[in-house]
């Protein structure tokens, strides 16, 4: 027994989709409701999630012992070359390079400190150095695209990359997505744990894209897109883009003061 | 307060990048008083998910929850994994699904994490296609007094409760959606 797959659909009808949950959250919140801080689950202009998302409500724990403490990480989990990922091969990789820093804070901005930041992301040419991934751009030699630091203690992470690209995906027909790095983070405790993307300013797929837009909220949205410093930028050297990450989720020591 | 910066799914691509050399082996091989713990990872309609990542962070055989590191030490020689140097528990072990949408954790049985507590072992779920991770729990038996488990009905609560098998192995399968839905959590 042979089935034809279904044509991919086209860009108008994943927008038309995007378009009307859109309308609907801005109505409900217009009525009251609360930000969506976080993007819906279910959301079903990304296809993929129609079936990877649960349809009961999420229960509330009574209690979380376990949860509101968390793994800890240390100088032996990381070494000084993972923060850049510029020199893990003999040459230099190709694109832009940039430098992208910023402060990982609780809810109440205080610094989250020695906790580990990892990052993965395309090469310049939009491709990951993975075996999946079969979008025909150029794979670089002298870039893999995986890093990790230890924040310091302000709370402050710094890495060192290349700009990279945007990349085809098989959501719809002609499906891009807007040039991103995946970030993973963990706080003091597990309820605070963040897996993410950071995106880069004014990047014209942004309308397209129904992962980013999975966050239905204008202003949560944008708290996706780092900020290009001048500052940050070195002469002759790299670009600088900042961008500080709030981690969600009560913490021990939030419990411990009794808020 | 701050307002979160909002999750994104994990993507497809994370296999080069999180999942390290021991991440699902809390303790070495042939440990005395070792557990073995696995399931599948399933989406809704019955399918195993081949492209997830779970995490587990748990308390010590004595109820401590302070971990410690050591989870994915790097060879600052190589700039490779070195792998668990197995003295400490760190509590925090990382699996992603196999081709099956297998998962294997060999680990310490958790001690309650409060005087009387029933012991768990927290999990984390990410996903290609899940937006936001998603955190259950693995109970090693059924009991009373939980106050999350008693909360549930008994269909409910059975998702939570792991399946004993021999040679202190237990099943634990998560159900992303579906008549069998897993209980997932959130945390005020
Ligand atoms: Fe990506």
């Amino acid at each position: 027994m042979s089935t034809t797959p279904p044509a991919p659909e086209p860009q108008a009808v994943i927008d038309a989709e995007m378009a009307e949950i859109r309308a609907e959250a801005e109505k409900a919140r217009a009525d009251g409701g609360p930000e969506e801080l976080q993007p819906r689950r279910d959301y079903p202009p990304y296809r993929s999630s129609l079936l990877r998302h649960p349809k009961r409500p999420l229960v509330a724990a009574p209690e979380a012992f376990t949860e509101l403490r968390g793994p800890v990480f240390g100088v032996t989990d990381v070494t000084d070359l993972d923060g850049d990922l510029t020199r893990q091969h003999h040459g230099e990789p190709l694109g832009e390079r940039i430098v992208v820093t910023g402060r990982v804070l609780d809810r109440e901005g205080r610094p989250v400190r020695g906790q580990l930041v990892e990052i993965w992301q395309a090469n310049a040419a939009g491709r990951y150095a993975h075996k999946r991934d079969q979008h025909p751009a150029p794979l670089d030699p002298n870039f893999t695209g995986t890093g990790r630091c230890l924040t310091d203690d302000e709370g402050r992470y710094t890495f060192t990359s290349i700009k990279p690209g945007a990349y085809p995906w098989r959501n719809h027909l002609n499906a891009w997505r807007p040039a991103h790095i995946h970030f993973s983070l963990f706080g003091t405790a597990f309820t605070q744990r963040l897996v993410t993307q950071m995106y880069f300013p004014n990047d014209p797929l942004f309308p397209y894209d129904p992962i980013f837009n999975s966050i239905t909220d204008e202003r949560a949205r944008q708290r996706l897109i780092a900020t290009y410093d001048h500052d940050l930028s070195s002469p002759e050297w790299s670009l600088g883009y900042r961008w500080d990450i709030v981690l969600d989720g009560p913490s021990a020591t939030w419990m411990e003061e009794g808020r | 307060m701050r307002e979160p910066t909002p999750s994104q799914t994990v993507g497809p691509f994370f296999g080069y990048a999180l999942p390290f050399a021991d991440g699902g082996d809390l303790v070495p091989p042939g440990h005395p008083g070792a557990i073995t713990m696995h399931g599948v990872v399933h989406d809704g309609a019955g399918r195993p998910i081949p492209d997830a990542l779970l995490e587990f962070w748990q308390a010590d055989p004595a109820g401590g929850l302070d971990g410690a590191p050591d989870s994915m030490r790097r060879d600052p020689v190589t700039g490779t994994f070195a792998g668990r140097s197995g003295v400490g528990f760190t509590g925090f072990g990382r699996v992603a699904t196999d081709a099956d949408g297998h998962w294997t954790l060999r680990t310490l049985p958790p001690g309650p994490a409060a005087p009387g507590a029933l012991p768990y072992i927290s999990v984390c779920v990410f996903a290609r296609g899940l937006l936001h991770h998603l955190y259950t729990r693995v109970y090693l038996e059924d009991g009373p007094g939980d106050p999350l488990l008693d909360s549930l009905d008994a269909d409910r609560r059975a998702t939570l409760i792991a399946r004993p098998e021999p040679h202190a192995t237990y099943r634990f399968d998560v159900h992303l959606q579906g008549s069998e839905e897993t209980v997932f959590l959130e945390f005020g």
